[in-house]
């Protein structure tokens, strides 16, 4: 007799906790995915597909599934680290061709050889090229992100890609050996910087 | 009143659950790598483990004494916990998705942490009224929580410093573990056990 009274107060204890946690399933839905959200606002929304997905959103959900995070060159190694932070897995250098700290490059067009046809206009994803139909084109050089896009729409290639020359504004102290495993003794303490 | 304040410091510091009684190890080892996670975790286990005590008291008192079947009481304890523990776990997802994915296995694993069952049983053991079950539930979470943000504090800092080879890790982990330990049985006779 009292088997069946134990059997039946579990079989009630467990009915009554799954309603309840139907209910809450059901009240505590997520909508959409906001990590998606958070990574996508760290990436430099250049759109320029070096990742190979067509654009930051895309490569946001693929890290969001487990892809590698250390595709984005315009991002550098800070974009490389900020989403390790976030996400809490370790720091890689960046991937591919690039060196770890690449140089940074800027496009410039060869202004008198240009025939004004606006293709690479509409390749920029950051809207760093200004001109007109059949006027001279022009690179807003502080709004360039060195992605190359480009270059390869344009009919008589005049675009180069330069080297950022070091001037007396941009040039600093190498930093010491080794400063990255001194800088942040703990971890949280990278935040506050 | 001062009963309960006791009741707290004895749980808290003197009777420290991972500390001095040994419980909920593998949590404790597990999320310290890194000072938010263990906090999101310190949270997660107060909740679960307040709640646990609290409701496994009520199961208990109301439902299987008055039914005679006490001997339940080890598997009824643990389908209030794991009802909680998903129910946490679907509350932190809909709240603080990025929180979810760091915890990740830790989250469903609170179900097996020893310190929330041995909590529930303990206050059978001591014959506690609903308040003090509530009482010493949400002490043994705190000092939970204490130890392990402190221990993670130290583990940011174990990481960066120079280990010797052998201790790396876990090994250096748990030496520092012993150790708090030992600083936590100076707490002895600060409160009755």
């Amino acid at each position: 007799m009292i088997i069946i009274i134990a059997i039946l107060v579990l079989l009630s204890l467990a009915g009554v906790f799954g309603a309840l946690l139907g209910f809450s399933a059901i009240r505590f839905k997520p909508e959409g995915d906001p990590v998606v959200a958070q990574i996508d606002s760290l990436l430099p929304q250049t759109q320029c597909g070096q990742c190979g997905h067509p654009g930051c959103k895309p490569y946001a959900t693929a890290i969001a599934n487990g892809e590698a995070i250390n595709k984005c060159p315009p991002g550098g190694m800070a974009t490389v680290e900020a989403i390790a932070n976030l996400l809490d897995v370790d720091v890689v250098p960046l991937d591919a061709e690039t060196d770890e700290n690449p140089i940074p490059l800027v496009a410039i067009i060869r202004e008198d050889e240009c025939i004004g046809c606006t293709k690479c206009i509409q390749a920029c994803p950051v809207d760093a090229i200004l001109g007109a139909a059949k006027l001279m084109h022009t690179v807003i050089e502080s709004e360039c992100t060195g992605c190359d896009l480009c270059l390869e729409p344009c009919p008589v290639d005049c675009i180069d890609m330069v080297e950022i020359p070091t001037t007396i504004h941009t040039w600093s102290w190498s930093p010491p050996e080794n400063h990255k495993l001194k800088a942040n003794l703990i971890v949280t303490d990278g935040e506050s910087l | 009143m001062s009963e309960f304040l006791i009741m707290l410091v004895s749980t808290i510091l003197v009777n420290n659950f991972v500390l001095v009684q040994f419980l909920g190890l593998c949590p404790f080892m597990g999320v310290s790598n890194k000072l938010e996670t263990a906090m999101g975790m310190a949270l997660a286990t107060t909740f679960v483990l307040t709640l646990a005590s609290a409701s496994s008291y009520i199961v208990f008192n109301w439902i299987l004494v008055p039914l005679g079947l006490e001997f339940l009481k080890t598997i009824s304890f643990i389908l209030v916990i794991a009802v909680l523990v998903q129910f946490t776990e679907m509350v932190i997802q809909k709240t603080s998705p990025l929180l979810y994915r760091v915890l990740g296995i830790f989250l469903p694993l609170i179900t097996t942490n020893c310190a929330v069952l041995g909590v529930a049983l303990l206050n059978l053991k001591k014959d506690s009224s609903f308040f003090e079950s509530l009482t010493y539930g949400l002490g043994a979470s705190l000092g939970f929580g204490l130890v392990l943000i402190l221990f993670s504090a130290m583990r940011e800092r174990l990481n960066q410093s120079d280990v010797p080879k052998p201790f790396k890790g876990s090994a250096i982990g748990l030496i520092t573990a012993g150790l708090m330990s030992l600083a936590f049985m100076g707490f002895a006779g600060l409160a009755p056990v």
